[in-house]
């Protein structure tokens, strides 16, 4: 594998509420290349969504390092864009704002306002959401508002693309659709990212890689499992594919034989 | 429910236009055109009519039945309240002529309405600007809530008056003191709103501001502001309330123009019909001025609401 483009280091995540700390990660190590799709999947209460915060730089680890381009990351910023469960889309601003907002912030003195304008329209036209830039977030569909976040991440021209269970709150078909977008820009522009997401088929679907969590507490990396299937790929035709259905067994025997989420009943 | 509401309405509109175009087709033959400008424009007419009778009509009966009850109330002998009657003939020209002008003392009710919104407009504005950035500060920073909750909590207990002789002594002034007292008002709600709207700010929000490294200026013009309008505007509105409730009784202590001091003039002159009619002067004007600032707040957050 190519040299660690994003390195996770031996990071161990502990908080501590009223005296009590609990350990939520344990050592975890993983490095990612440049480009790489990598999902990681475990069930609710593993620490994946956590793991995502310290990448992200929203909260900080307690022991070890995340290193982007040999660079440690220890504060929230553009270059590792997120794309949130739940949208976040600020309500008062239309469609076009939302992008516009972070395209404004991010890119102020290094292009004109005319290039800005450009690059927002181009955001919103990889996510095919230019027909309705002047919406308010509340007039659209909850596929749309993801695609929206999506489009906002992007124009941050982010180094690591984020994305905690994306489609997570949307119904089968509209997350096909958005999954078939992924793909498409995946293809397109090369970025790096990290998806977390608890569908099986999603993260055999869209990754490189997926890196399997133990159930916490004190989550682990139990498995990382390589995706050999080539690109692009086809929803279809995958479904009877020896690979996809040999890769979706691992996946599954994993979280359903080796790590069974006990509590849930 | 208002954006339902109005394509009800449009809907029903747009139904008449189209019962009035069969109904012009038929009884102008061939004359169409001469008849159509007119009858688009009837329908809209009808509406507004329509709903001015919903919403007039009924408090316009009940007002009548009050000045009835009153007028018996107040026609007995002895009775110590000037009955409606009485009102119209000895104040009525307060009434007819809100904007007359003979000389520095004696001006219509409407220009002492006027000096008195505008003292309210600055102490509120004062207060407006303070109470935002003292309840965002409030709302941000656990320090400053624990340090300054408390004393603002006691602080709003106080009664606005019970401030005009500090101001007094402080401003040595009339009408700046008038001003303080509405300030110190006001400014209690704003602050408190504000601060909760603050807190209330989704840690979603906070996060999108986290990634885009937005400074901490930026964050308010952008975030807390927008995200907070609802509250601050419940503040603003909760706060002009009590501001024109202080002004009054600020102005009959200390004299000027305003019209807290007509009342107080008008009592010692034993003018009871002209405290009648600034009363309503006073209760006109509040209503304004609260629906004033809720109609402002509605257009402004349009885009804050939840979705």
């Amino acid at each position: 594998m190519a040299r660690a483009y994003l390195k996770v280091d031996h990071v161990t995540k502990c908080f501590s509420r009223n005296g009590v700390t609990s350990e939520v990660l344990k050592n975890v190590d993983l490095a990612i290349a440049r480009g790489q799709f990598v999902s990681i999947i475990g069930h609710s209460g593993c620490g994946k969504s956590t793991l995502l915060n310290l990448v992200a730089g929203l909260t900080g680890v307690t022991q070890g390092a995340i290193l982007l381009e040999d660079r440690e990351v220890n504060s929230p910023g553009p270059d590792r864009a997120i794309v949130f469960q739940n949208h976040s889309l600020l309500p008062w601003l239309t469609v076009y704002g939302n992008v516009r907002l972070a395209v404004d912030k991010v890119f102020r003195g290094r292009k004109s306002r005319a290039e800005r304008h450009q690059w927002t329209m181009h955001n919103l036209e990889l996510v095919q959401m230019t027909h309705a830039k002047d919406k308010q977030p509340s007039e659209i569909s909850g596929g749309m508002k993801q695609r929206v976040g999506i489009a906002r991440a992007l124009a941050m021209e982010p180094k690591v693309l984020l994305l905690d269970e994306p489609f997570g709150a949307l119904d089968a078909l509209t997350r096909a659709h958005l999954q078939d977008s992924v793909m498409r820009i995946h293809a397109s522009l090369k970025n790096t990212v990290i998806m977390i997401t608890h569908d099986v088929d999603e993260a055999v679907l869209l990754s490189d890689r997926i890196v399997m969590m133990t159930n916490g507490p004190s989550a682990r990396i139990g498995d990382v499992l390589d995706v050999a299937l080539k690109r692009p790929r086809q929803r279809l035709q995958l479904a009877t594919d020896e690979t996809y259905i040999h890769t979706r067994e691992s996946v599954l025997k994993f979280l359903y034989e080796r790590h069974r989420f006990v509590e849930a009943a | 429910m208002s954006i339902t509401g109005s394509q009800q309405d449009a809907a029903a509109a747009q139904d008449e236009v189209e019962l009035e175009r069969a109904l012009s087709a038929e009884s102008l033959g061939d004359a169409p055109m001469a008849g159509r400008v007119p009858l688009i424009e009837l329908p809209i007419v009808r509406s507004m009519f329509r709903s001015a009778r919903r919403n007039l009509v009924p408090p316009l009966i009940t007002f009548v039945l009050i000045l009835i009850a009153w007028q018996i109330l107040c026609s007995r002998p002895g009775a110590t309240l000037p009955s409606p009657t009485v009102v119209w003939s000895e104040a009525g020209d307060l009434i007819k002529h809100p904007f007359f002008n003979n000389g520095p003392q004696d001006i219509g009710l409407g220009w002492r309405v006027m000096v008195s919104v505008q003292r309210v407009m600055v102490g509120f504005g004062f207060a407006a600007v303070a109470g935002v950035l003292l309840g965002t500060l409030v709302g941000q920073s656990v320090w400053a809530m624990r340090g300054l909750d408390p004393i603002f909590q006691v602080l709003r207990t106080v009664p606005p008056l019970a401030w005009l002789p500090l101001a007094l002594a402080a401003f040595r002034d009339s009408n700046p003191s008038a001003i303080f007292v509405i300030f110190i008002t006001s400014i209690w709600p704003i602050i408190i709103n504000t601060a909760v709207g603050v807190r209330n700010i989704p840690q979603d929000y906070r996060n999108v501001a986290k990634v885009l490294r937005l400074n901490p200026f930026e964050f308010f013009t952008k975030i807390m502001v927008p995200s907070a309008a609802p509250y601050i505007f419940t503040g603003l509105r909760i706060g002009i309330g009590l501001a024109w409730l202080a002004i009054v009784a600020a102005e009959m202590l200390t004299g000027g123009v305003g019209i807290g001091f007509f009342i107080w003039d008008a009592w010692n002159s034993s003018r009871l019909p002209d405290i009648i009619v600034a009363l309503g002067y006073i209760g006109v004007t509040g209503f304004v001025l609260d629906r004033l600032v809720g109609a402002i707040g509605t257009f402004i957050t349009r885009g804050t609401v939840a979705n």
